[in-house]
């Protein structure tokens, strides 16, 4: 069981500022997201692209921005469980509360921050009839363990960098590779592309464009997809997997179970004061939370996060008196035993 | 006379039903904006990525015949790998508010 003050739910750009302000009350943080990166969104969707209204930062790549957050927030020491989606939370007789994931890791805390975004990145499935049939049977949205695809026939459709990458790592692995994709062009970065040509000119991967599989066939598991080019007949491709790799798509999922307010797809919180919603010692912070005027901006995200920790610390240290410290004044004294202070000003006497 | 500054715009939403909505021209806003503007669309299930073309969330289908800017390559690129995606997708996301969009007729596409 994982032990920590406050348990976090989603490592997007909110959820890591909070290990910060909590770190300043010498509260500790864990966090837990579906992605196998922190950063949510920002490293998900649009690592590359600018974000204009951080304040301070006139421009700054949302993938430079998390590892900034990062940075800020190293000295606190945050935990991860990452690549792990919090499916169950269970409030114990002591108040403390028990989150597990869907790989069966416990978490426990007296406060939970769920900063969730639009929800946990799920694979976007192609609409193919059967293929929750095949799902683990040879059909995987995720590539977790290549090594399952030694020397075994693997068909891979999509057309971005995910397709494009792990055809030519594969490429090496698996007895055979066919890339199926929907059009002659690949969104992927050129390098990508270019070792995809390299490889089908040497015939190492097959390439079946613009196609798309149409059906899964096999008594069990997956023994052959058929291959559909638009105006023609399709044609039957033997082989142990078939990998789609459309992206990710966030969906609320096992939050939206666990007997909070929801509505319009976001946690009602109470803005009033500290964005506790409707469970006394769970907050709702960042994107995923709705309150009269809610704006869907990181820098709200922020501001939500460094109330929310004051109300953290009344509950975990309750009675306690506490005044604001700034750290220009204060200094940042990290659980790693490091410490950032302010230069002592220069006293110096004029004869 | 003041100009106006809306144009009417039929919006089919994902239940079928039909909605006449006024989508004003002077605030560079977007299809998927207006979808959103007027709720037509459950929060969260529509506009995922902001608009930057990288989730097609915003897909829609084009019925009225009206001459729309061409795709950019990240449109299309998207598009390629969306679901349910028919002749006449766009994003909406990639469609702007402007005057020539008087009586323009959308249906959205499902969610996927």
């Amino acid at each position: 069981m994982i032990s920590t003050d406050i348990l976090i739910i989603g490592a997007g750009p909110t959820g890591l500022f909070t290990v910060f302000e909590a770190g300043l009350l010498k509260l500790k943080c864990h966090l837990i997201d579906a992605l196998p990166q922190p950063g949510g969104q920002c490293s998900e969707i649009y690592p590359k692209k600018p974000i204009y209204d951080i304040p301070a930062y006139p421009e700054i790549l949302a993938g430079d921005l998390t590892e900034k957050l990062l940075e800020q927030c190293k000295q606190f020491e945050p935990g991860f469980t990452l690549g792990e989606r919090a499916e169950t939370i269970n409030k114990q007789e002591d108040g403390m509360f028990v989150v597990t994931t869907n790989k069966g890791t416990k978490h426990l805390a007296p406060v939970v921050a769920i900063a969730g975004g639009l929800g946990s990145f799920e694979p976007r499935k192609p609409l193919i009839d059967n293929i929750g049939n095949f799902e683990d049977k040879g059909v995987e949205y995720i590539i977790k363990d290549p090594e399952i695809y030694r020397n075994k026939r693997v068909v891979i459709a999509g057309g971005g960098d995910s397709a494009l990458d792990w055809s030519i790592f594969l490429a090496n692995v698996a007895s055979s590779v066919t890339l199926v994709h929907r059009r002659n062009e690949f969104r992927g970065h050129l390098d990508s592309v270019e070792k995809v040509q390299e490889l089908k000119n040497s015939g190492k991967i097959s390439l079946i464009t613009p196609a798309e599989i149409t059906v899964i066939n096999g008594s069990d598991n997956v023994e052959s997809v058929e291959v559909t080019k638009k105006d023609e007949q399709p044609v039957i491709v033997k082989t142990d997997h078939f990998i789609p790799l459309f992206g990710l798509s966030p969906k609320l999922g096992p939050i939206a179970n666990w007997g909070l307010e929801i509505e319009k797809n976001a946690i009602k919180v109470n803005n009033a004061l500290d964005y506790q919603t409707n469970i006394p010692g769970i907050f709702a912070i960042g994107d995923v939370n709705t309150y009269p005027g809610k704006l869907k901006l990181i820098l709200c995200g922020f501001h939500e996060a460094t109330l929310m920790c004051q109300a953290a610390y009344q509950i975990i240290n309750p009675g306690k008196k506490y005044v604001l410290k700034y750290t220009t004044v204060s200094g940042v004294h990290g659980f790693d035993g490091t410490s950032k202070t302010a230069p002592k000003a220069v006293v110096k006497k004029i004869d | 006379m003041e100009e106006s500054q809306d144009v009417k715009i039929t919006i089919i939403d994902r239940d079928g039903v039909s909605h006449n909505v006024d989508a004003p021209i002077d605030m560079a806003m977007n299809l998927m904006e207006v979808v959103r503007v007027y709720e037509l669309a459950p929060e969260g299930t529509i506009g995922i990525c902001g608009g930057m073309a990288m989730c097609a969330s915003c897909q829609c289908y084009v019925i009225s015949d009206h001459e729309l800017p061409e795709m950019q390559d990240d449109e299309e690129a998207m598009l390629s790998e969306a679901f349910y995606v028919k002749d006449n997708s766009r994003l909406g996301c990639q469609i702007q508010i402007i005057p020539d969009m008087e009586g323009l007729e959308v249906e959205l596409a499902p969610e996927s």
